[in-house]
């Protein structure tokens, strides 16, 4: 899948993490702030890498701004920012590239 | 050398400080020496007055010069104007290296940190830093090491001369001409004294600042004439909003009063909680709440509390008000309330000598039954951290954590498993500042921790209802939330250590190394 528009999913609220995505120039640009960087940068580079390929996302900027985020919201707010982008709000792949 | 809570402390920084290692909370006991004491000017004549015009004058007066140790106390907390000004009079001669002997520092004090870049101060020794201070210290930026000490630690440094302060500037809320200092009345009532009573002893000048110069004779004084060479009188010492706050609302946080009730069914199923049992809380929101709700079953029951100590805030002074408790001993009050309740007959001010050191014959924290804490973590192993943020930062106080914590016959820490993502119940804390031995029981919004040490508290609690875990289950339970915590990266250099109550070093503090990701798989 191709990143259409740029979109965003999430807040920055504590515990939240607000997930930019814009068109990419070949690659996967990815760039993280987090509380938690110390502690978690790796993980949820790892995570947003591990959903990005679910989705079949090759090409793409896309930025975290992480309040400590669980994973399960990491990946949420990735796949919503994603599909935004899409413009793609109906007939979502649950089960599929959403698991 | 490793210590006796398991903390590798590099030989380099032990020739440095001439220190030894940790070796448990005992390792003094019975230890036997001769006090310090203070180079004293005599006055004689009777010209009068000890006033001076200004910080300016009063720093001349002493003999300012690049090297000493200057003195604080903390008591006007976030509202503090006393370190800046002088900070700023002390930078503006040109006098360098300046060691800053604090009972504590916080956000308040951020504009002193480009006088640690400067090099007009290179040593901190304070219960804890936050704010920009602490920042600074963990990038490195602070030319000597830092030294957090606790508040019994920092009476016990001072005491056994191993930190001489030079010139100690107490701010007042009230002074006469003389030195007669009280810290109640006045704009910056702040209620106590306590911290500032040791620099009174033991520093070699000893500056009163006061913004409410009151008639001869201030009495009865905390800090006596005796002890005072020069009095400044100033238009504000403190910003009065941010030294007391009013009454802090009870919380309505269902975790946090889910932790108080768990706190106050521990507290009192244990053998201690019977009529003439003492106590001290702290100032978090759970523990505030276990006091509102402690109070209720003492009443209940009709058990009354012997004394109470604090640190204090409404909720204490209620059970005075009330008549459930005989007295209070106070080293410092966090809100109004608490500063109003100074005037009651039965609310004792202590010095933190009294209430902490453990270096006199016998502090009052020897006395408590109970003490309520928190902590930012806490491993398996009953360690605690409540200096160093999960990210390697220094952020918080000592104050008097392990000192109660050592002292109380059951020590209870109150922490929610999870801060956001970080496991507040961890392997290994960042950095111990309260060693486990000292920690009974830790209560988390999951579960409670009983310290394997104590099978005495654990067999009282047998037939108690409460979600009783091990401290691996509490562990195990946050890191199948949060995930397992990758280590923080430090650099090599050493830019603090954390000095046990007896001078000792439970831990060393590491430079800050800005973090990378792993190489790509």
């Amino acid at each position: 899948m191709e990143i259409k528009k740029p979109a965003m999913a999430g807040t920055l609220e504590s515990s939240d993490c607000q997930v930019t995505v814009e068109a990419g120039e070949g690659s996967i640009d990815f760039t993280l702030d987090s509380a938690v960087i110390n502690q978690y940068g790796n993980q949820i580079r790892k995570v947003v890498f591990e959903t990005l390929e679910n989705l079949g996302i090759k090409n793409v900027r896309i930025s975290v701004v992480d309040k400590g985020a669980l994973d399960c919201t990491i990946k949420a707010r990735v796949e919503g920012a994603v599909f935004r982008s899409l413009e793609q709000t109906e007939h979502l792949p649950w089960g599929g590239a959403i698991r | 050398m490793i210590n006796a809570v398991g903390r590798e402390i590099p030989e380099e920084i032990l020739e440095m400080t001439g220190k030894e290692v940790f070796h448990g909370n005992h390792y003094y006991d019975g230890y036997e020496y001769k006090k310090d004491g203070p180079k004293t000017k005599c006055v004689i004549n009777s010209n009068g007055s000890k006033l001076v015009d200004s910080i300016h004058d009063a720093l001349v007066k002493c003999g300012i010069k690049d090297g000493m140790t200057l003195g604080f106390h903390h008591h006007f907390r976030e509202g503090d104007y006393i370190v800046n000004m002088v900070m700023e009079e002390v930078h503006k001669m040109g006098i360098k290296d300046i060691t800053i002997c604090a009972s504590s520092l916080g956000k308040a004090h951020d504009p002193i940190v480009p006088y640690i870049e400067d090099g007009t101060i290179t040593n901190i020794q304070s219960s804890g830093v936050r704010g920009k201070i602490g920042e600074a210290i963990s990038n490195g930026k602070l030319k000597g090491l830092a030294i957090m000490r606790s508040h019994g630690g920092r009476v016990r440094a001072i005491e056994s001369g191993e930190t001489r302060i030079d010139i100690a500037f107490i701010g007042t809320p009230t002074c006469d001409d003389y030195g007669n200092c009280r810290g109640i009345g006045g704009k910056s009532n702040c209620g106590v004294l306590s911290y500032a009573m040791v620099d009174g002893d033991y520093a070699d000048k000893v500056v009163a600042i006061t913004d409410c110069l009151v008639p001869f004779p201030n009495f009865p004084a905390h800090i006596s004439m005796t002890k005072v060479d020069y009095v400044v009188e100033v238009d504000a010492i403190g910003d009065p909003k941010k030294i007391a706050t009013g009454a802090a609302k009870p919380t309505t946080d269902m975790r946090k009063l889910m932790m108080a009730d768990y706190c106050t069914q521990f507290v009192v199923n244990t053998p201690y909680f019977k009529d003439g049992f003492s106590y001290q809380t702290g100032v978090g929101g759970a523990s505030i709440a276990s006091t509102i709700s402690l109070a209720k079953i003492m009443k209940e029951r009709n058990v009354r509390m012997k004394f109470g100590v604090g640190g204090l805030t409404k909720p204490m002074c209620d059970l005075l008000i009330n008549g459930q408790v005989d007295c209070l001993l106070d080293t410092q009050d966090f809100d109004l309330a608490a500063v109003e309740s100074v005037k009651n007959l039965n609310h004792f001010r202590i010095s933190a000598g009294e209430y902490a050191d453990p270096f006199n014959k016998g502090a009052v924290v020897n006395k408590l039954d109970f003490v309520i804490l928190a902590a930012l973590e806490v491993d398996v192993n009953f360690n605690c951290n409540v200096v160093v943020g999960s990210d390697g930062m220094i952020t918080g106080a000592q104050g008097g954590h392990p000192d109660t914590a050592a002292g109380a016959k059951c020590s209870i820490v109150i922490a929610p498993l999870l801060q956001g993502r970080i496991p507040a119940i961890c392997t290994e804390v960042t950095t111990v500042t309260t060693p486990g031995e000292s920690i009974d029981v830790v209560i988390t919004d999951y579960g409670i921790a009983i310290n394997p040490r104590r099978q005495d508290l654990i067999e009282a609690m047998k037939d108690v209802d409460l979600p009783f875990k091990t401290i691996e289950e509490l562990r195990d339970i946050a890191y199948s939330i949060a995930g397992e915590p990758q280590r923080v990266a430090f650099a090599d250099r050493v830019v603090g250590i954390i000095e046990s109550r007896d001078g000792t070093i439970m831990d060393v503090v590491r430079q800050i190394k800005p973090f990378e990701f792993a190489e790509e798989e």
